[in-house]
């Protein structure tokens, strides 16, 4: 199954990451909450601190509700036909050239897949929309 | 309160009011600064993330921009919403005209400017913006009133200025400066309503118009600020409205530095640099101009920095807690209020002695905004 696939992939990749990243330390924002598996995405506790970074910290530049702001939306809508993978990318490396920065030091490139995931299948926590 | 059987409202002045933007849950607190209390809540207010907010000139009105394009006129008094207009699909604040008559919102989609009855939120023009290099039209950011009836914005894709004569704001007319630079990312008027400055994010400088002479176009000023350092990443974006000018001389946030840029505003040439903690988000000179105090970007955001305008060094780092968003002074200066979104607090701290004096709950807190404003040029 392809979604599995990719999971796993994201996990061989994450160790590559942590490898490099190892000399300058772990991601600033771990916080130890729990080990991330690959099936079922990172520990509760975890998943609520990236859901809050989503919606307060990207959503400083693509809203609070992800219909964009200064970044374009990250609803499901517009992202469920981008790669993934590329999308993952962006996340952690950012955009050079213009204002979408790294995120590498704030999360693991499976944490960043996690996301993308969650995000197009539109799975992310719904805000209060009153 | 029930209104119909309300006994009529205490007599009061708005002069020590403000509100505070509750942004998740589309509230806002109407605050009394000499209290240190809150009033009332007014809710139904939508989206306010990245919510701003100014004043009516009797400072008993509050025009709170949200980001899902809804303008809403809150009447501080009554704690009601006095009218709202759902005016574009994605917006990011505005401004109120000199003389009080028109409201003019600033909007991402589709991007433009559209400017209002005051009195009635009625539309009277609708100004699109110049479209940018992908296609789509322009983000319009850094809007702000001018004298004589004018606003003054930048459009982030385009990258120019536009400075727009609203004295009749159903035919409104914009002088356009081409070419001002990469990416302006937002803008102020001085407190003297002369300049107009826009911080530019996609190269290193600030673009300066002089309202006295904009036949003399835009100029480049800070060229090259970051030269031979390595820029680090923006994980928000620095905002220029605020304060910022303090006794003849510009605080500005350096972009992907960790660096407040000291230029004095009779030359408009850099004079000094203070290094702080973090990349600043809002940099406000305290109203008498004394000190000036810095938040930050993640992941510093858990620190405020107060500059000594004299001495130009940071003399203070306080901890208000987690995730500091945004601050506002009282009309004179003699407190700041300070909002920390993750501990659901706002903070005030005396600004002479640097010691906490108030805390109240709110729902992560984020704008604050005090009728002051309404008096200030470029507010
Ligand atoms: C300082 C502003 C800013 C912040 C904060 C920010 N982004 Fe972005 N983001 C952008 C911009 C601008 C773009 C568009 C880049 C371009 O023009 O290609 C973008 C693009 C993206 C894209 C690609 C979307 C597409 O359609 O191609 C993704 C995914 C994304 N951001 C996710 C995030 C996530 C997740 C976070 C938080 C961890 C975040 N962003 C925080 C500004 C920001």
């Amino acid at each position: 199954m392809c979604v599995r696939l990719r999971i796993r992939i994201a996990a061989v990749a994450l160790l590559g990451t942590a490898a490099v990243l190892a000399p300058a330390g772990a991601p600033a924002q771990l916080t130890g909450a729990g080990v991330t598996t690959a099936a079922a995405g990172p520990a509760p506790a975890r998943q609520r601190e990236l859901v809050a970074l989503l919606r307060q910290d990207c959503g400083a530049c693509h809203g609070m509700r992800l219909t964009g702001g200064l970044g374009p939306p990250l609803t499901a809508e517009a992202l469920y036909a981008k790669p993934a993978d590329s999308m993952t990318e962006t996340i952690l490396s950012g955009r050079p050239g213009t204002a979408m920065p790294p995120w590498r030091h704030f999360m693991t490139e499976s944490e960043a897949a996690w996301l993308v995931a969650r995000l197009r299948n539109g799975t992310i926590d719904a805000p209060d929309s009153r | 309160m029930l209104a119909g059987c309300a006994a009529p409202l205490p007599l009061r002045g708005t002069g020590d009011l403000g509100v505070v933007i509750e942004r998740a849950i589309g509230r806002l607190q109407v605050v009394d600064t000499s209290a240190h209390a809150t009033l009332g809540t007014v809710d139904g207010l939508g989206d306010l993330s990245h919510a701003s907010v100014v004043y009516s000139r009797d400072g008993r009105y509050a025009y709170v921009f949200g980001r899902d394009g809804g303008l809403t006129k809150v009447d501080l008094l009554e704690r009601r919403i006095d009218r709202r207009t759902l005016q574009a699909g994605n917006s990011i604040g505005g401004a109120i005209s000199q003389d009080g008559r028109v409201v003019a919102a600033q909007n991402y989609a589709p991007g433009g400017v559209k400017l209002f009855d005051a009195r009635t939120l009625a539309l009277l023009a609708d100004i699109p913006s110049a479209v940018g290099p992908d296609g789509q039209r322009s983000k319009v950011v850094g809007l702000a009133d001018a004298p004589e009836g004018r606003f003054v914005a930048s459009l982030f894709d385009a990258g120019e200025i536009w400075l727009i004569d609203a004295r009749n704001p159903r035919m409104p007319r914009i002088t356009r400066f081409r070419g001002i630079g990469r990416q302006p990312y937002d803008g102020l008027v001085t407190p003297d309503g002369r300049y107009y400055v826009a911080g530019l994010f996609g190269e290193d400088g600030v673009a300066l118009v002089d309202l006295w002479h904009p036949e003399r176009g835009a100029t480049r000023i800070l060229d090259g600020y970051g030269k031979g350092e390595a820029r680090l990443p923006v994980y928000k974006m620095p905002h220029l409205r605020g304060w910022a000018i303090a006794d003849g001389y510009a605080f500005l946030p350096a972009v992907g530095h960790h660096e407040v840029l000291i230029v004095d505003t009779r030359t408009w040439r850099e004079v000094g640099r203070v290094a702080v903690a973090g990349q600043p988000v809002f940099v406000i000179a305290r109203p008498d101009a004394r000190q000036v105090w810095v938040n930050f970007a993640l992941p510093d955001n858990g620190k405020v920095q107060v500059i000594d305008t004299e001495t130009r060094r940071v003399t203070a780092t306080l901890a208000p807690g987690r995730a500091v968003l945004h601050l506002e002074f009282t009309p004179r200066g003699e407190e700041v209020w300070i909002s920390v979104r993750d501990d659901n607090r706002v903070v005030v701290y005396d600004t002479a002695t640097l010691a906490r004096v108030a805390t109240l709950a709110a729902n992560a807190p984020s704008g604050i905004f005090f009728t002051s404003r309404a008096t200030r040029i470029g507010f």
